[in-house]
């Protein structure tokens, strides 16, 4: 469900942003507005939606326009152009009280150098927001507390932001914007100004938050890394206008353009794609079979490993192909030889954190989800070939996962 | 070409506002000569000894030991030289001065801060006032007030009133603009963002401004005393005009000694508030 709707939304900065609406409706692009009428078109009829509880990254190099777009959103900046829906209301066309209401009740900003007041102590700081509001002190304050223990930082409530590191007091302006309980978050390169470790573990920080809050939350950076780390979606902006939008995985395998793609090509691949985007099919069986149907199976498709499976698909072990024939002439069943200790790994995790055990594990590693399904495997060379971009080393379908496997079970058995 | 009649018509302006708003200038001339008698009987009433004691603490609280024994020794010596009342209402003249230059000034500055247009029409009449001679101004004073402290102090007020405005004005229009775009962002009215972020973060700048206005005045008593201002300025003015150079010095030294106490103190203000905001 769509929270924030922006519909082609432009922004002229210049004496005569109207005249100039005129002009792009003509053709003329950027370069040629500014110079020949000395107007800069800030953002350029962007539209998008962000559904609830999301995180929506825009993201784009400095001058591409993103922190323009984003300070429409809470009118900091007016747009010359387009209609911007937040619940359904068009911010565009509200009055000033509306607006306040709007900015006290619903959007919170984090700024990227912090600014915190630097005459109030970092309580007084988490409070502003409900201060304006005419909340009542003592609420108020309770409340400012409240906020700040859920960023690590109950003990500092009465230090001045100065007496705090960088990362610190980025945690206080990410209190202060929480302080109010607002749906929707506006973050502007929020830790850009964070030294690189601070930032990762800020970006964790953040997504635990999330995870317990649900808000809505843009956020707008210019690190790539960042934004596929954090984002549920990526808007991808150039010279004003959108490039492309889609999911993290999306932007990196299938890039809208050239721009994208030269974008992406340094991105480390290993912390964007997961265990499920290069898995394999898997050959299973079911341990009411002979081991001689398993050597069968495997001779069919040519592997020496096979995972064994119950009926609801539920992840048991795996056999080899030494231990079956062995199986066949000492007359033991599948379930004598089954190996139960089998490196396992969730669908989610990351390629970076797969390198480890996928190097230690002597069989193929088996993908489960949270119920202990077998999605697929990984077998050695899976995580080195995707790394490459070889797309051969990857699932057909890796979005339905489960239907590709299930089909291949009434072929397999 | 013929000479244009720019004094003439400087000369019927004034007249005009003299018989126009003459019960104005009177209503003016009321408030201020109850400020200047209100500061100047508290401070005569108080014995020298007293008010000395009361002013070195003033100065320990806000700055050093060092401070308050300057004030201390410094006071004593005026007293000492017999210039006590004059310089009491010296001050009395110099304080509702700034008093005055405060409530006109921090206002207008913060105006001029807040639009554009304010600041365009404001700035070009700071500098008339600043650049134009100071006695230019007693003469039209001295017909809407008449002799005496009250167009000395609108004298002073004229002359001494552009830093503030100015220092205002600078002040609030560096709180840095993240800070004003927070405050907006979090739902502000003009207000709030005024009382609550730009007056508190612009105030070191709005002392220093108020500390300069308190010299510019200072500087002043010499001339207001030419129209009737009482006080040590009239010492030095009288010391002039009979070439008695020993009394012209204890004079002047009075005013020297009132002149670094008083910006000690304002710039103290300064300080304090800094450390306390810690901008």
């Amino acid at each position: 469900m769509a929270i924030i709707e922006v519909n082609q939304v432009t922004k002229v900065f210049g004496n005569d942003p109207e005249s100039i609406l005129r002009l792009m409706d003509d053709g003329w692009n950027k370069e040629k507005i500014y110079r020949e009428r000395k107007h800069t078109v800030g953002v350029n009829n962007v539209s998008f939606s962000v559904n609830a509880g999301e995180i929506f990254v825009i993201m784009g190099l400095s001058g591409s326009g993103k922190s323009t777009l984003v300070r429409m959103l809470n009118r900091l900046i007016e747009p010359t152009r387009g209609s911007i829906s937040i619940h359904g209301k068009d911010i565009v066309k509200m009055n000033k009280e509306g607006l306040i209401k709007v900015r006290q009740k619903q959007i919170s900003m984090v700024f990227q150098k912090f600014a915190l007041f630097p005459h109030r102590t970092v309580a007084e700081n988490v409070e502003y927001g409900l201060e304006v509001q005419g909340v009542d002190k003592a609420v108020r304050r309770k409340k400012a507390i409240e906020s700040l223990t859920l960023v690590g930082l109950g003990d500092y409530a009465d230090s001045l932001p100065s007496q705090l590191s960088g990362g610190m007091q980025q945690r206080v302006g990410l209190a202060r914007a929480l302080a109010n309980d607002p749906d929707i978050l506006l973050m502007d390169e929020a830790f850009s100004a964070l030294d690189p470790l601070i930032r990762k573990e800020m970006q964790d920080e953040l997504l635990e938050l999330q995870d317990k809050m649900k808000k809505t939350i843009i956020f707008i950076t210019h690190d790539l890394d960042e934004a596929l780390r954090i984002g549920d979606r990526i808007l991808l902006m150039k010279d004003g206008s959108v490039v492309q939008v889609g999911t993290p995985e999306e932007v990196m395998m299938n890039p809208a353009n050239e721009y994208v793609e030269r974008f992406v090509e340094d991105v480390d691949l290993s912390k964007v794609l997961t265990a499920a985007s290069v898995m394999r099919r898997p050959e299973t069986i079911t341990l009411d079979r002979g081991p001689r149907v398993a050597l069968q199976l495997m001779r069919e498709s040519g592997i020496s490993n096979l995972f064994v499976v119950d009926r609801g698909r539920r992840l048991m072990g795996v056999i080899t192909a030494e231990d079956a024939s062995a199986a066949v002439r000492e007359g033991k069943t599948l379930a004598d030889i089954v190996i139960h200790d089998v490196a396992v790994v969730d669908k989610d995790k990351l390629l970076y954190q797969l390198f480890d055990i996928c190097s230690t594990s002597k069989h193929p590693v088996a993908v489960v989800n949270s119920n202990n399904r077998l999605m697929g495997v990984i077998v050695r060379g899976a995580v080195l070939g995707a790394l490459a971009g070889n797309p051969d080393q990857r699932a057909d379908q890796p979005a339905e996962p489960i239907a590709a496997l299930t089909e291949g079970v009434s072929a397999n058995v | 070409m013929s000479k244009l009649p720019l004094d003439k018509w400087v000369e019927n302006i004034v007249d005009a506002l003299e018989t126009g708003l003459k019960p104005l200038f009177h209503v003016i001339s009321l408030i201020i000569e109850g400020i200047v008698n209100g500061i100047a009987n508290t401070f005569h009433w108080l014995p020298a000894l007293v008010f000395i004691v009361l002013a070195a603490a003033l100065g320990y609280y806000l700055g050093k030991w060092k401070f308050a024994a300057f004030t201390a020794v410094g006071l004593l010596l005026i007293d000492n030289l017999g210039l006590w009342e004059h310089t009491i209402d010296t001050l009395a003249l110099v304080l509702t001065s700034a008093i005055l230059s405060i409530v006109i000034g921090v206002p207008l500055g913060i105006g001029s801060a807040q639009s554009d247009r304010v600041r365009g029409i404001v700035t070009p009449l700071l500098d008339f006032m600043q650049t134009m001679p100071a006695f230019v101004y007693l003469i039209p004073a001295v017909t809407f007030f008449g002799l005496g402290v009250v167009p000395g102090v609108i004298a002073s007020v004229i002359f001494a009133v552009p830093p503030t405005i100015r220092l205002t004005n600078l002040g609030i229009r560096q709180v840095p603009e993240d800070l004003v775009e927070a405050a907006d962002a979090f739902g502000s009215t003009s207000r709030q963002k005024l009382f609550k972020l730009q007056i508190p973060l612009a105030m070191p700048s709005i002392m220093t401004g108020i500390n300069q206005t308190i010299m510019l005045s200072l500087s002043m008593v010499v001339i207001a005393s030419m129209i009737g201002a009482q006080g040590v300025g009239a010492d030095v003015y009288g010391a002039v005009t009979q070439i008695k150079t020993g009394e012209g010095f204890e004079a002047g030294l009075a005013i020297v000694v009132l002149a670094i106490v008083l910006d000690r103190m304002t710039q103290n203000i300064v300080r304090k508030n800094r450390r306390g905001s810690n901008v």
